[in-house]
């Protein structure tokens, strides 16, 4: 069934996917997110109870949500890699990592700003938020591990270790954490059926929610792509692809240059 | 079976030869515990409040300490590379190696444990769920802690990092293990927190040491 | 629009600071790591063909070295 991924195992064939998805995650993310934000800033309701801070809530929920998933992203990334051996796993793995940590970040800091208003403090130390700063530190950890090491294959291997055992974390902490009183709200879009939420208020948010996801995607093809320049540095198809663009790129500067002068 | 006994005599021989290594955590645990009251408060009703999570912080801390000796020696005088490399079962060894590392580190811990619990104003009830809960929690450090270890084992400035990723992973044992010594200190059961610390206990003494061996092979690269 | 003006839009019903506070960071955010991902892209672009171009010397060199012998 997965037949289809195998040729990815290939630096270059990785390489090529990415550049070929590239502009369309980042059409997507900014088709997404500019409606997502223009619709949930100006032409939602306002709730009943929280007024208008609760516009919050078009970065902080789609940016939770993904947190979590570029970890288990990046833990099945591992996963791949150490079962069948595929560099091209480790370096997804890392690609992903600090875009994870970013909407770790964003969710955390979106989250302290909304609950000031909302509950008169910027930290508690209840479920949620003590799960999500738990995440920014795995997030951390693994990007840490990874960059201890010289060897960058070694360095996979380490970081997608402390990758997997950091996701069984996960559910534990959330779960455990569930002893304390919780002053987070539930879920919002737990039941697919029956969303606590309007649908006004809903549809911003799913569309957000693409638009971060697309974010994330793009981001990540960039970053891949680095990495996997960084690692094969010495194949004759990266540096025909680099020579390719430099000069390109130095043609550019030098036709801006002779239009300035000529200007 | 005598392979294993080697294994274990040799690692606990090995200990003792270095007494200083192992003294030295310890008595970072009773310095560190005895900064809490010096630096929050000693009334009594404070330390009694704050004591169980103080003990179980520096037994994490101390641990983290300790536990950078169980594959170090090994690794930079080659024998790690012998186990490896020897037919034995990588998983078989390691799971040896962390249980002598555990008495060696954390026997001591238990001995100490009342003298901190003194210290910390804790109830005879509270001291009980105390000692249950280190009884059942530190072999999980110890388990999980090897992981981490052996991914570091042949870093240079392993020490810190090995706390960064190891503190995130021990968060839930310290609030199972705080959440049942502060159970007790209310007359209230807590075979619940218990049963899941065990748990967890069970979890990682099955699949740790696959995970300690693919770390010890992944840092012999 | 749920809002009467531009101004009541910025004003937030209040909550003007936590909001644009949120927005704004979360742009910032996003725009930093996309801006570094693509000038370590840049950079390395370039680094490549800088080392290629020093192997294509250094091999230069040592022909003219050994032609010269």
């Amino acid at each position: 069934m997965w037949k289809w991924l195998h040729p990815y195992a290939k630096t270059e064939r990785a390489y090529q996917l990415c550049s070929t998805l590239q502009p369309w995650f980042w059409v997507g993310a900014f088709v997404c997110l500019s409606i997502g934000t223009v619709w949930g800033l100006a032409f939602a309701p306002q709730d009943y109870q929280q007024g208008d801070s609760f516009r919050i809530i078009y970065i902080h929920v789609p940016s939770a949500i993904l947190s979590m998933g570029t970890y288990v992203a990046m833990a099945i990334a591992a996963l791949v890699g150490m079962v069948w051996q595929w560099r091209t796993a480790y370096m997804s793995m890392i690609a992903m990592a600090p875009i994870g940590a970013v909407m770790t970040f964003i969710a955390l800091f979106t989250g302290a700003a909304w609950g000031k208003p909302m509950w008169g403090a910027w930290w508690v130390w209840d479920a949620r938020l003590t799960s999500e700063l738990i995440l920014l530190f795995l997030y951390m950890g693994v990007i840490a591990l990874y960059g201890a090491f010289e060897d960058k294959q070694q360095a996979g291997k380490a970081a997608g270790v402390m990758a997997l055992v950091g996701v069984v974390n996960i559910p534990i902490i959330h779960y455990s954490v569930e002893w304390w009183n919780t002053l987070h709200q539930g879920a919002t879009i737990s039941k697919f059926d029956n969303p606590s939420i309007a649908p006004e208020m809903l549809w911003p948010l799913l569309i957000n929610l693409l638009g971060f996801a697309f974010f994330i995607g793009a981001v990540t093809t960039v970053r891949l792509r680095n990495e996997i320049v960084l690692r094969e540095v010495h194949r004759p198809w990266v540096q025909v692809l680099a020579t390719k663009q430099v000069s390109k790129q130095q043609s550019g500067d030098a036709i801006n240059a002779s239009v300035k002068e000529g200007s | 079976m005598s392979l294993y006994q080697g294994v274990f005599k040799r690692d606990m021989h090995i200990a003792f030869k270095q007494k200083a290594e192992l003294v030295q955590p310890l008595m970072f645990l009773l310095m560190v515990v005895t900064l809490f009251p010096l630096g929050v408060s000693p009334s009594p009703d404070t330390l009694q409040r704050i004591g169980p999570g103080v003990i179980w912080i520096a037994a994490i801390l101390s641990s983290l300490m300790a536990m950078e000796r169980l594959f170090r020696d090994d690794f930079q005088d080659g024998s790690l590379e012998q186990y490896v490399l020897s037919g034995m079962p990588l998983s078989a060894v390691s799971a040896v190696k962390v249980a002598a590392h555990w008495l060696v580190s954390f026997v001591p811990l238990l001995l100490l444990s009342p003298l901190l619990a003194m210290f910390l104003n804790l109830t005879v009830d509270m001291y009980i769920a105390l000692v249950l809960t280190l009884l059942l929690g530190t072999p999980l450090l110890s388990f999980i802690g090897a992981i981490a270890v052996g991914l570091t084992v042949g870093l240079q400035k392993g020490g810190v990092l090995l706390a960064l990723l190891l503190i995130p992973v021990f968060i839930p044992l310290l609030i199972f293990a705080t959440s049942a010594v502060d159970s007790a200190a209310l007359q209230l059961p807590y075979h619940a927190q218990l049963a899941i610390i065990a748990a967890m206990l069970l979890l990682a003494a099955a699949l740790a040491p696959f995970a300690i061996a693919y770390s010890l092979k992944v840092s012999q690269n | 629009m749920q809002f009467e003006s531009f101004t009541e839009f910025l004003n937030m019903g209040g909550y003007a600071f936590y909001v644009w506070l949120s927005f704004g960071v979360t742009f910032v955010a996003m725009a930093m790591i996309a801006i570094q991902s693509f000038i370590k892209h840049r950079n390395l672009m370039k680094q490549v063909v800088v080392e290629q171009e020093r192997k294509a010397r250094i091999k230069k060199a040592r022909l003219q070295q050994q032609d010269s012998m």
